[in-house]
């Protein structure tokens, strides 16, 4: 076993000294942090910016309160200037656009009639909310012709919201739908990205040592499996040292942008982790259902959640990197894998798209839950599950299924990795690699 | 004299190709053996059975008295015919890695690395990379790493190919101390000058099986076709001519002497000697040259090759 700890320590250093590895451990996050601080920087930028716009009211229907200005919306009355003053106004650029309502009868007609005039195509948003306040004032205005009276209407809204629960104690809301499915699908995609990357650098390590042909020498010490773990789990390990730092990265970057912009940590921890949890906290505002989200948050199972990452990403890997390495040791230089690769990488996409497809929709759904037990897939499909509470015989059979299946793969993997790095010249075809596996010794 | 080696009977097919048929060769401790072959000839499948990189599909290996093992590994010194380090890593780290696969430990590669660097005058290469070293270089400390476990078989397959003529000096003659040390030396070689000059017996393969093995002299021996080359200087050489011509086989021979000599190759029949030859050459004029032609590792080579085809 001395052996194998000298290849693992060699294969380890060799990655972390590696600049590519130095730059993504250290810069990554950094990125990461600038580029969400600009988006949100932008994103303020954005709607800082005051539209203009100018409507013309034929109908004589709509009054002042309802173009009530909001932050990034003025209105403004047109009506006695005309349609075409108004337009010619818009065109020299004094508004961002006019709005005209002709005139007409029937309301149904009239809603279906008025028009918008602008130089620049306007944003949904802008459409949707000049809808709503149209759509609110015509039914007003209908409701008051059948003689009904709106503030009972009004008045008789009941707002129901269903607060769901499962058996194993944790309660969910809509809100918390929202977080489940944002980490889980992080997660899952963040699993894929490291499974490609890990495993493509086994991968480019293996074609290394078959080029520089120091294979030969080395496999005169060791055994060409040995050699293989050590790779594996060399490179594994200085993923986990990349998680770790990064880990330790984010908590600094936090903690002292938390204390420099006087914001509260844990407030901060909600707009790292996803960008659909912000969402979900914009829609309902105001400090309390801030505090509602961070509660959540802080209720989703994260030491689960974190050590199933680490569970899934090494049993991926490992599942991954032999097949990585045995295509590597399969050819003489990376141009050749591309036709062993894509056998490797389609189940990787199948389980993010079948992830975001099944999970999202349902997360005990059948699709979802053979997904999470098929161990190519497993890692990434249980692991957007693992959120909305996955009981623990399933994930005690996805685990099983996934050592066993990477067990078998690591064996399968060194018969044509102990073939392969010996071999040289041609290409090999599918043929040439079933004929490996056979070969004796 | 005991064997360091003893291959019995290894066979090795991959797939339906069969590299190696039932070949057995014993080296013995402390000698120079030379492996030749032509290319394809099954020569690096053996190496790398004796090695452990592949197994034997059948037949047996002993080294030193004991069935090959994985323990094994760290008696057995190879340098491959592609030569082969890692690029990006130094030379120092590089070869102190190398050395603990070999098992030794850490102070105690570090001593011998230490030796050889300095024998070889290299320090100043500890911290370079390899990808850094020139060609001739890379290869002095692709040596030093094949040997520094002072193993108890070395296996160098063409040791000389990317060397200059001085290095490929310096290396030879490391490679016959290492010898004189204890050492036994397995050599894979195109290069039949080398064989003579440093091997004691060969084994030759051709087409997955051993064909030829023995000492150098011995096989020489059996190549021996009693054939002289002869210069006389004589007044009548049609003469001469004609009468060896009655007497034995003659071969032209295009070799050139300083005088005007007549030259030519003669085969001796079984029961006539040198000695009658050379009477009857003297009895005719004054002789200037007289040479068995005793054949040359190349000439074995080219001749067993050729009668196995």
């Amino acid at each position: 076993m001395g052996k194998l700890k000298l290849i693992i320590q060699r294969e380890f250093i060799a990655k972390v000294r590696n600049k590519s590895f130095i730059i993504m451990t250290f810069l990554s996050p950094l990125i990461m942090v600038a580029m969400g601080a600009l988006v949100f920087f932008l994103m303020k930028k954005n709607d800082q910016k005051i539209k203009e716009i100018a409507y013309v009211d034929n109908s004589g229907l709509f009054s002042k309160e309802d173009f009530k200005d909001t932050k990034t919306l003025h209105y403004k009355d047109f009506t006695s200037l005309g349609i075409e003053a108004t337009k010619e106004k818009v065109e020299k650029g004094d508004f961002f656009g006019a709005l005209v309502i002709p005139k007409n009868d029937s309301l149904a007609i009239l809603a279906s009639s008025i028009e918008f005039y602008s130089k620049d195509s306007p944003g949904i948003s802008i459409i949707n909310s000049l809808e709503n306040k149209i759509e609110t004032k015509l039914r007003n205005v209908q409701l008051n012709y059948f003689g009904i009276d709106i503030d009972k209407i009004n008045a008789s809204r009941i707002r129901s919201d269903i607060k769901m629960f499962n058996f194993s104690g944790e309660e969910s809301s809509k809100l918390i739908n929202g977080l489940k499915i944002g980490v889980g699908a992080i997660t899952g995609y963040l699993l894929m990205m490291f499974v490609i990357i890990y495993g493509t650098s086994v991968m480019r390590s293996v074609i290394e040592e078959k080029t520089s042909r120091i294979i030969e020498i080395i496999v005169s010490s060791v055994k060409p499996f040995q050699l293989m773990l050590g790779k594996i789990i060399g490179n594994a390990t200085a993923g986990l040292l990349q998680f770790f730092i990064w880990g330790i990265i984010i908590f600094i970057i936090t903690t002292v942008l938390s204390s420099f912009f006087g914001v509260d940590v844990v407030e901060m921890q909600t707009s790292t982790i996803s960008a659909q949890q912000l969402e979900a906290a914009k829609q309902i505002t105001g400090a309390n259902k801030l505090q509602l989200v961070i509660q959540e948050i802080l209720r989703l199972p994260i030491l689960k959640l974190f050590l199933l990452f680490i569970f899934y990403f090494l049993g991926g890997y490992m599942l991954y990197s032999s097949l990585f390495a045995a295509v590597g040791a399969a050819v003489d230089n990376e141009t050749d894998t591309q036709q062993f690769m894509l056998p490797i990488m389609l189940p990787l996409i199948l389980a993010v798209y079948v992830g975001f497809a099944t999970v999202i929709s349902d997360p005990h759904g059948p699709i979802s839950v053979a997904f999470s037990y098929i161990p190519l897939t497993s890692p990434i499909v249980m692991l957007m599950r693992v959120p909305f509470g996955v009981s623990w015989y399933e994930l005690a059979i996805s685990m099983t299924l996934l050592i066993i299946t990477f067990v078998f793969m690591v064996w399968l993997a060194a018969k044509i990795y102990r073939v392969g790095i010996l071999m040289y010249g041609k290409k090999p075809t599918y043929k040439d690699l079933y004929k490996w596996l056979k070969y004796k010794g | 004299m005991k064997n360091v080696l003893e291959i019995n009977n290894v066979t090795k097919n991959y797939g339906d190709f069969r590299a190696l048929n039932n070949v057995s060769i014993h080296i013995p401790k402390g000698s120079v053996y030379g492996l030749l072959g032509p290319n394809g000839a099954g020569k690096t499948s053996l190496i790398r059975i004796i090695n452990q990189i592949t197994m034997a599909d059948s037949g047996t290996v002993f080294l030193d008295g004991e069935l090959l093992a994985p323990k094994h590994t760290a008696d057995i010194g190879y340098m491959p015919e592609e030569r082969g380090l890692y690029k990006s890593m130094k030379v120092g780290e590089q070869a102190l890695y190398l050395a603990q696969l070999k098992g030794l430990s850490k102070s105690e590669a570090k001593k011998r690395l230490n030796y050889w660097f300095e024998k070889f005058d290299i320090m100043a290469w500890w911290n370079k990379k390899i990808e850094e070293l020139s060609k001739g270089m890379a290869q002095k400390v692709q040596f030093i790493v094949t040997v520094m476990h002072n193993p108890k078989l070395l296996i160098f397959d063409e040791p000389f190919s990317g060397f200059d003529p001085i290095n490929a000096q310096i290396i030879a003659k490391e490679i016959l101390q290492l010898r004189d040390e204890g050492a036994t030396i397995i050599f894979s070689t195109h290069r039949m000058e080398s064989v003579e000059e440093m091997c004691d017996e060969i084994a030759l393969i051709d087409k997955s099986n051993k064909i030829l093995d023995g000492t150098l002299n011995a096989i020489k021996n059996e190549f021996r076709t009693n054939t002289f080359q002869i210069g006389v200087q004589t007044e009548n050489p049609k003469e001469l001519e004609a009468i060896l011509k009655e007497n034995f086989e003659v071969f032209p021979s295009d070799f050139k002497l300083l005088g005007n000599e007549f030259t030519t190759n003669i085969k001796l029949g079984a029961t006539t000697t040198a000695n009658d030859l050379l009477s009857l050459l003297a009895s005719k004029g004054q002789v200037q040259h007289f040479v068995e032609l005793i054949p040359s590792a190349n000439d074995i080579f080219i001749q067993a090759v050729h009668k196995n085809q």
